[in-house]
């Protein structure tokens, strides 16, 4: 690590002023700490934002607004996550563990950087998303947790985070604060596939800021929902998959249906062509397994990661069909 | 602002590039807290930070400031009698290395509170009603953050439900 300074920001403003100076913020430091030591990235200074405002409310429209600096363990444990959004709360804890969620801010969580070795792998391995023009190793090398949807000839990384493929299955938007003002994001809109520029990986502006996230209010497939992490040991470990599922059911019928995948794209996968395949239709395993690969025709494997294909599908159809026989 | 260490107020260090594990072992000489990976993968180096379990490598010894941290070595009484999950270590065989053990004994006390509180975990069935009994399935993927190279995992399991037992009588 480079020698840096170590501010812990006052209030809002104080943050975005040293964000617009270059600071880079530090929520939990769960993932930054640790890109700062093994050189990854650099910084001079951190601003820590860990300490601004930590809640959770409930808005009279019945949206619910999550502050950026909110802990991981936190929301997963908060009433109104647990009974109205299931699917956050579990995807919460199918991250990496209690201590680490103690840690991870919700902010942070959503801006963490992809865990592909090689682009950790500073001395050893050529990463067009550390050094852009510098090459992939990737591409050719041990690619199981690699992408199968929207990747590019530069880069074939995954977003690493649970929590995010369940805020992209609920609709959630991103509150963002910057020199320009205050805007929000969508958070389907806020990753971006990699193209020629695996560097650029959301659409934050120079010093603009998370300040937090806005869940709608709940719908039926947002109620009846779940969170499925497929991985190589059954806890504490990163998604070889991972699906997120929400029915909506009128009459045995899909009134409503939600999907999110994890593990397969670098930024989390919202599957809307297989939603909009399964309304109207009974949630048979059939029709679940019609719906979903509808929408991996796209779907590019690499020599080594092919079989995630029938692992989405096959995850999909299990955590829909559960939901189906589930009472709401 | 000062940092509370097992009751004892020390200073954070200048260079802020110190993690606290760094601070606890090198500044402070408190060993008992392990570096194991430094890379937030093992849980070995797991303290105590205003009572929730954190992992010391991963944080920044200023991003404890005017905070408690406690480590192993404030977790036995006063007069030095051991706490219930220590025995619980030496008589269940929770142990062979005994490297992970200071990280294994702070995450178990924390994940004690954590279901005192009746926060889910991602195996609990429903997760809006919350843990409804203490399987051992709950307590190993509530400890999925400590690994025990030896692989005394079962001895550590059997200890914690010894814990829990006695915590709850």
């Amino acid at each position: 690590m480079t020698p840096l300074c170590y501010v812990r920001a006052g209030d809002r403003a104080d943050a975005l002023a040293r964000v617009v100076n270059g600071a880079r913020c530090l929520g939990g430091g769960t993932n930054l700490v640790d890109l700062l030591r093994q050189n990854v990235e650099q910084a001079s200074e951190l601003v820590d934002v860990s300490r601004l405002d930590g809640d959770v409310r409930e808005s009279d429209g019945g949206e619910l607004f999550i502050d950026a600096a909110v802990t991981n363990a936190a929301l997963a444990a908060h009433p109104l996550v647990r009974r109205r959004y299931p699917v956050l709360a579990r995807a919460l804890l199918a991250g990496a563990s209690a201590q680490i969620r103690n840690m991870a801010t919700v902010g942070g969580n959503i801006l963490q950087r992809t865990r592909c070795m090689y682009f950790y792998d500073v001395d050893g391995a050529r990463c067009n998303k550390r050094q852009p023009g510098a090459g992939c190793d990737a591409r050719e090398g041990f690619d199981r947790y690699h992408a199968i949807l929207g990747a590019s000839d530069q880069c074939v990384a995954t977003h690493p985070s649970d929590m995010c493929v369940a805020l992209a299955m609920l609709d959630a938007v991103v509150h963002l604060s910057g020199p320009g003002g205050d805007r929000s994001v969508p958070l389907t809109d806020l990753h971006v596939l990699p193209g020629a520029t695996p560097q650029v990986e959301t659409v934050l502006q120079p010093g603009e800021l998370i300040t937090g996230v806005e869940l709608p209010p709940p719908s039926d497939a947002m109620v009846r929902s779940d969170y499925r992490k497929v991985r190589d040991r059954s806890s504490y470990a990163f998604a070889v998959v991972s699906v997120a599922g929400g029915l909506g059911l009128a009459e045995g019928r899909v009134r409503e249906a939600r999907i999110a995948l994890g593990g397969v794209a670098a930024k989390p996968w919202r599957a809307r062509r297989a939603e909009a395949a399964l309304i109207g239709l009974a949630p048979t395993p059939e029709a679940l397994l019609a719906a979903i690969r509808e929408e991996l025709a796209d779907a590019r494997p690499l020599s080594g990661n092919g079989f995630k294909i029938g692992l989405v599908e096959r995850t999909v159809v299990a955590v829909l069909t559960t939901l189906a026989g589930a009472r709401a | 602002m000062p940092i509370r260490v097992n009751d004892t107020e020390v200073p954070a260090p200048e260079d802020a590039r110190v993690s606290l594990l760094d601070l606890l072992r090198e500044h402070l000489h408190l060993t008992g807290t392990k570096k194991g990976c430094d890379q937030g993968a093992c849980g070995a180096c797991t303290v105590l930070l205003d009572g929730n379990r954190v992992l010391s490598c991963l944080t920044l010894a200023a991003q404890a400031e005017g905070r408690e941290v406690r480590t192993i070595e404030g977790i036995a009484g006063a007069a030095g009698e051991l706490h219930v999950l220590q025995r619980g270590f030496v008589e269940h065989d929770g142990l062979q290395c005994g490297y992970c053990t200071p990280g294994q004994i702070c995450s178990a006390i924390a994940m004690a509170e954590e279901l005192r509180r009746g926060d889910p975990s991602y195996v609990t069935p429903d997760i809006a009603a919350g843990p409804a009994a203490v399987t051992r399935e709950e307590i190993r993927e509530r400890m999925s953050g400590n690994l025990c190279r030896c692989g005394a995992h079962n001895g550590i399991v059997e200890a914690i439900e010894a814990m829990l037992a006695e915590t709850a009588a």
